[in-house]
């Protein structure tokens, strides 16, 4: 397997280099006259510290303590009754912030607006929760998987992961395979922590072969009991023809083929 | 089962087979295998497969029960996540003895691809497993040998479960 490094500067500095890649980049148009969307920016105002299109969607920087009013205004204003997707991003090694999205749906324009705002680590968000029952399992999962604290949620309790679960596993800093706490759950949760030594480490890698493990596995061509204890090296058991039940080839000069 | 041939004719009528307890009660025990209805990912679908009509795992005694109270196999069908590995041991303690364990497809014996934090690394670390059934997911097909294969474990058990030595770490 791939020895494991540490990813707490992930973001900071590559740990792998590709002279030839180019990081692709959506280009960002600007919000033509006119339009919904310059409607839309119109109507937030000063609201909008940043409007720009991606994609044929509206992107609006707006800052994290004003996120409730403009979503409302959004709501009841702009026709945005949908909300789909909520969640944030880990942008703490790179810029010491998360950035949280909002992503709203115009059924009757089939258009779309993504609220983006940028917290700190230690800060907390307002629940849109009263806008949007749909924001309700997405923030909790927010909270699950960030650690982001939200304000005036009605149910703010971890959704993915069991309550008791320690760390929050979308971080970039938490390891794939989980840390210490995460190896030793089902064990530590099921039978206590004295089990460890007799239940053991996870075994992480799935083409391990333990040639002295008689039970698990077989040893082809050194045939030995199940269970056998073989620390001391195989026996050597030859494979053996019987001289008088099986015609040595060999040895045997007759001639088969009569007509020769 | 029996032992000898029994002549009905010149043995006074009498209808006589000849076994031992073990075999009687590993014949019956072996022949009504009744597994918990148990799945946990897509290898359910192959499970629920083989118990539909075309692979017809009623045939071999073999009828999914929907509590553990009435179960003796525990088919682990599917990936186990450490959240609800509690709930499968606590599903295993509540069968009555014997029972056995099928842990069935990669995700159940290794973790399989789901190499990550959320889940359990083999079902074996956390219930004693007797077939660990290779595959992603398995045919039904397989699932019935591996289903053959406890039939054949069990008739070499003995019918007192305290002298059967579990292969596997048995935990309190």
């Amino acid at each position: 397997m791939r020895k494991y490094t540490p990813k707490d500067n992930v973001q900071a500095k590559a740990y792998y280099t590709d002279r030839f890649w180019v990081a692709p980049r959506v280009p960002r148009e600007e919000v033509e006259e006119g339009t919904h969307f310059a409607e839309v920016v119109a109507a937030l105002g000063s609201l909008a510290k940043e409007a720009h299109i991606e994609i044929g969607q509206l992107v609006i920087h707006i800052n994290a303590g004003e996120n409730f009013q403009v979503i409302k205004m959004l709501k009841e204003q702009c026709g945005y009754a949908q909300c789909s997707e909520q969640s944030a991003v880990d942008y703490l090694a790179k810029e010491g912030e998360f950035e949280l999205f909002y992503q709203l749906l115009n059924v009757h324009e089939a258009k779309r607006v993504r609220v983006v705002c940028r917290i700190k680590k230690d800060e907390a968000i307002e629940s849109i929760v009263p806008l949007f029952k749909s924001a309700n399992f997405a923030e909790r999962e927010m909270f699950d998987m960030f650690g982001i604290r939200v304000n005036n949620h009605p149910f703010l309790k971890r959704i993915i992961m069991p309550d008791d679960w320690e760390g929050h596993p979308l971080l970039k800093t938490y390891p794939l395979q989980g840390d210490e706490f995460a190896s030793w759950y089902e064990v530590d949760k099921i039978f206590g922590k004295e089990y460890r030594d007799i239940i053991g480490p996870e075994n992480r890698d799935p083409a391990r072969i333990d040639r002295y493990d008689t039970k698990r596995f077989s040893r082809i061509g050194y045939e030995v009991p199940f269970g056998a204890d073989i620390s001391g090296g195989e026996t050597e058991q030859p494979i053996e023809y019987s001289e008088t039940f099986m015609v040595n080839y060999n040895k045997s000069s007759k001639q088969l083929d009569e007509r020769k | 089962m029996a032992q000898h041939q029994v002549n009905y004719a010149s043995s006074a009528g009498l209808p006589i087979a000849l076994t031992s307890v073990d075999k009687l009660v590993n014949w019956g025990r072996s022949n009504s295998l009744w597994p918990l209805t148990y799945g946990l990912a897509c290898c359910a679908i192959e499970m629920m497969a083989s118990g539909a009509s075309r692979y017809d795992f009623d045939r071999m005694g073999t009828i999914f029960r929907a509590s553990p109270r009435q179960a003796d196999v525990m088919i682990l069908a599917g990936t186990l996540s450490k959240k609800h590995s509690e709930f499968a041991r606590r599903l295993y303690d509540q069968m009555t003895e014997p029972k056995w364990v099928i842990s069935m497809g990669s995700c159940a014996n290794t973790g399989g691809m789901f190499n990550t934090y959320a889940t359990v690394q083999g079902v074996d670390r956390i219930v004693p497993v007797d077939i660990y059934l290779p595959g992603c997911a398995p045919r039904p097909e397989t699932l019935q040998y591996a289903l053959m294969m406890l039939q054949k474990k069990i008739r070499r058990e003995s019918a007192d479960m305290k002298k059967n030595k579990k292969q596997n770490l048995r935990l309190v």
